[in-house]
């Protein structure tokens, strides 16, 4: 017996406006809208609905809306109606609950709860329409011995770095999860941005070789799509080792999302499910860790920076001071609100720790450790604007990874339904009618818009704090106060509370 | 630690609050190596009066004790006779104290409460030196912070050989009459500083130059990269304890010449770039060079305002913030060379110049002793 759990959003047509022109129908992949011919109107079905906003989009006369249910369970402030229903349907199901998307929970922000100094008086701010605002970095490891040749004349000894024109890159999100489109549209706008986009765990299509020094290609533990070209074809190869919507646990591609040209790109079976390892096998400790790094720099003549990612967890700091000795070149680090195509519900919504937290423990056990040099650190996990930029970088970031923000970009209404795979905006799904919605030239544009925009706006807040380049930012939390935080926040986070002087 | 004014004991001491000054420079170096008094400083930076607000000036001076210049001169401030004692009991365990005395002064009316001040030549007990596993010059340099940091009313703030820093609260003019600069000592090369603090702690310490063995910093200006540039440089066994800009910049110059071996024009480099625009533009030796040192040190780039002077032995460096945020004026007159924070503080000591100019943002200017010269 199967309990009828009621939609948590509505469906409202206003009739007055509604010209059954049926385009709702037909862009609805769940099949919500639907002409009556008796009727002779269109009818919704709200339990199908997931509340993408397609339909609101789409709609030539604005006659749609989604509101949230008034349907009500008896009020209680102890067991909410989505707890009740996730009950429900497991006891429908005996499932695992699936979800996507990073953690929606109501656990702090602290990225909000930061705010940023500006420059008057003492020490004058700097405009950025008149002078130069530096915002390329270079990731990668900065410890050097100075050597010279007979000339006297520094030589250039340093490991390989990444170069970005701005410290944002678009993060891992492999092809399967996400459309073909939709990797067209990150790997073009990485190369005009000069930044870089990063494959996932998915493999890299054929096509999409061309863009190869804008490319971060991924090795995570299920191995899916790894060959000597796709190494070479990178500019710079990510192992991952974890993941913030789902510390401890491996990827999961649901079998309808893999297609031919998935299944080919990953070099695995149509149709099945694709579940990566929770660790990878050949990784049981770190000194395992640095014996693939080698063999990951091995495998491309040392040319290339290996990033290792993890998920931001309770001893992340110990974790990433071992990294940072294990010849890795850069550590990325994803907070417990980083996204996913498709994550156990409690894992998501359970596990892990704020990446602001997070990314604040590791720079300062690095420099207590003195080898924050050894390793450039990238930070994941919901960097909702330029505003987050800065303050990451202040924290003690290199660069950011963005995830969300550049799905949002290319029309994601966040439903957090793309473990169904039937991604109205053609982003999450390999459905070939859902995925030519997505359009790569549009979709690109989208993108480099959304960074240039951001670029412009962390310039503007590096101006009004006199520092104008980027790695000036870098760790300097004196420019950075709490606001509605304790002491041991303040404590954590390394910084003073809003009011306190310099 | 000591404060030279009892009304201001509620405020907070420097480097427990961080405390932007605006300032005046100057320098002045005889290339040839003839000796020269402080009075001639003395009158630059005092035409520069507004500039200074009284709650601090000082000097360095380079030649001055070519007697002792041998040994490193250890200038203190006791707060009391009890920190005195204890300074000088550590001081015994760690060096031959070959010369000491109380530091001659004179009474100028506008200087008041000033701390005991002490002058110490010395030499590291070699035995105490090869126990530490230590270079001669970091053995000391551990000892000046075992001082600064462990004993209570006791602070060191000088500790180069054949140089020495005279600081205090007051205008610099008044402070360089306190100290006899006028009479009492001669040297190749003078650097000056008057302070204009935003508040008052009126510390004898906190006054500029800051000194590092022979190094010394004066400094006008705040920097916006100070904590990026501070947690960099105290991965290294640096700790900045004073919270000032002048302090975290001459670490930072000390690391890369002590340590990372750069010259002076590498230095320049690597805290004031150039924007890689120009970079872009430069032949390909150096834009090569100029790339690898940005991406090398990008924490220790320094932002916002400076002009600073930078002492050492044999030489002087001006240098400005990338963006020349500061004024910072050069002039020669034969074997002289000058540098100061205003145009005025040169002319009124060298009203003919052979050559006066503005160095741009970032272009280090270089004065060094002739060869064979002291």
């Amino acid at each position: 017996m199967n309990i009828y759990i009621p939609p948590e959003y509505e469906v409202v047509r206003d009739g007055s406006r509604c010209i059954e022109c049926r385009v709702c129908e037909r862009q609805c992949a769940n099949e919500v809208h639907k002409y009556d011919g008796d009727l002779k109107m269109m009818i919704s079905d709200s339990t199908k609905c997931v509340n993408c906003h397609r339909c609101v989009c789409l709609c030539p006369t604005h006659a749609l809306k989604i509101v949230k249910s008034e349907d009500t369970y008896r009020q209680n402030s102890n067991w909410g109606a989505q707890t009740m229903n996730e009950v429900y349907r497991q006891a429908n199901s005996g499932g695992v609950l699936l979800s996507s998307m990073g953690n929606p929970n109501d656990y702090p922000v602290y990225f909000n709860k930061i705010l940023v100094n500006a420059s008057q008086v003492t020490n004058p701010s700097i405009d950025p329409l008149r002078e130069p605002m530096e915002t390329q970095v270079f990731l990668g490891k900065k410890e050097v011995e100075i050597k010279r040749d007979i000339s006297g004349r520094i030589v250039d000894t340093l490991s390989p770095q990444l170069s970005l024109k701005m410290p944002v890159m678009f993060s891992a999100m492999s092809y399967g999860s996400i459309s073909y489109n939709a990797h067209e549209a990150l790997a073009r706008a990485a190369e005009e941005l000069g930044i870089y986009y990063n494959t996932g765990e998915g493999g890299l299509h054929k096509d999409f070789y061309k863009y190869g020094k804008n490319t971060i290609v991924q090795v995570a533990s299920g191995r899916f799509g790894v060959h000597a070209q796709y190494l070479e074809a990178a500019a710079a190869i990510e192992i991952k080792m974890g993941q913030g919507a789902k510390p401890g646990i491996g990827g999961h591609l649901p079998g309808m999302k893999i297609s031919d040209d998935v299944s080919r790109t990953r070099m695995i079976p149509k149709g099945v499910d694709a579940i990566s390892p929770a660790p990878h096998h050949d990784i049981y400790s770190i000194e395992d860790l640095r014996q693939l790094i080698y063999t990951l720099k091995e495998a491309t003549d040392y040319k290339k920076p290996i990033i290792v990612k993890v998920a931001a967890v309770h001893n992340v700091a110990a974790i990433a001071s071992g990294i940072a000795r294990s010849g890795a070149d850069i550590i990325a680090i994803d907070g417990f609100r980083g996204g996913s195509g498709a994550t156990p519900t409690r894992i998501r919504d359970n596990v892990g720790i704020p990446i602001e937290l997070a990314l604040a423990q590791v720079d300062e056990r690095l420099r207590q450790e003195g080898i924050r040099e050894n390793v450039s650190i990238v930070v994941a996990g919901s960097i909702h604007s330029s505003a987050d930029v800065v303050k990451a970088i202040a924290l003690g970031a290199d660069a950011c990874y963005i995830g969300t923000a550049a799905l949002l970009a290319l029309g994601c209404h966040l439903c957090r339904s793309c473990h169904t795979g039937k991604c109205n905006w053609g982003i999450a799904t390999q459905r070939p009618d859902l995925v030519k919605r997505l359009n790569p030239d549009i979709g690109y544009k989208r993108l480099v818009n959304l960074l240039t925009a951001w670029n412009h706006e962390i310039q503007e807040m590096m101006g009004g704090m006199g520092i104008n380049s980027i790695e000036a930012l870098r760790s300097n939390r004196l420019m950075l106060r709490g606001v509605g935080l304790n002491e041991t926040e303040l404590r954590i986070l390394g910084i003073h509370h809003a009011g306190e002087s310099m | 630690m000591f404060k030279s004014n009892p009304q201001w004991d509620n405020a907070p001491f420097e480097g427990e609050v961080k405390i932007p000054s605006g300032c005046a420079v100057s320098a002045i170096i005889d290339r040839g190596g003839r000796p020269m008094t402080g009075e001639k400083v003395i009158r630059s930076i005092a035409t520069m009066h507004d500039r200074s607000n009284g709650l601090g000036g000082g000097f360095a001076g380079y030649g001055i004790y070519p007697d002792y210049k041998e040994y490193y001169a250890f200038h203190l401030f006791y707060n009391d006779f009890q920190a005195k004692k204890e300074t000088e009991d550590f001081l015994l365990r760690h060096f031959e104290i070959v010369y000491s005395s109380e530091m001659k002064t004179r009474k100028v009316k506008s200087i008041v409460n000033e701390p005991l001040i002490y002058r110490y030549f010395l030499s590291p007990l070699s035995k105490r030196l090869a126990n530490s596993l230590l270079d001669e010059e970091r053995y000391v340099v551990k000892c000046v912070n075992a001082i600064n940091a462990g004993i209570d009313g006791a602070f060191v703030f000088s500790s180069g050989k054949n140089m020495g820093i005279f600081k205090g609260v007051g205008y610099p003019e008044d402070i360089g009459k306190f100290y006899l600069l006028d009479e009492e000592y001669e040297g190749y090369a003078w650097t000056a500083h008057g302070r204009y603090p935003t508040n008052t702690p009126g510390w004898w310490g906190g006054a500029h130059p800051f000194g590092l063995l022979d190094y010394s910093i004066v400094h006008n200006g705040e920097i916006s990269s100070y904590d990026a540039n501070r947690r960099y440089i105290e991965m290294y066994g640096y700790k900045c304890t004073l919270q000032t800009d002048t302090e975290v910049i001459t670490y930072v110059i000390d690391y890369l010449i002590r340590v990372k071996k750069l010259t002076l024009q590498e230095v320049a480099k690597v805290i004031s770039a150039s924007f890689w625009s120009t970079i872009e533009e430069k032949s390909e030796e150096d834009r090569r060079e100029e790339t690898f040192l940005r991406k090398a040190f990008p924490s220790l780039l320094i932002t916002g305002p400076f002009s600073i002077i930078f002492g050492f032995n044999g030489g002087i460096m001006a240098l400005n913030d990338r963006l020349k945020l500061r004024s910072m004026v050069c002039a020669e007159k034969g074997d002289l060379a000058f540098i100061s924070s205003e145009e005025c503080g040169i002319r009124v000591i060298e009203p003919e110049l052979d050559k006066i100019f503005s160095p741009a943002g970032g272009q280090p200017v270089i004065y060094t002793l002739k060869e064979g010269r002291v």
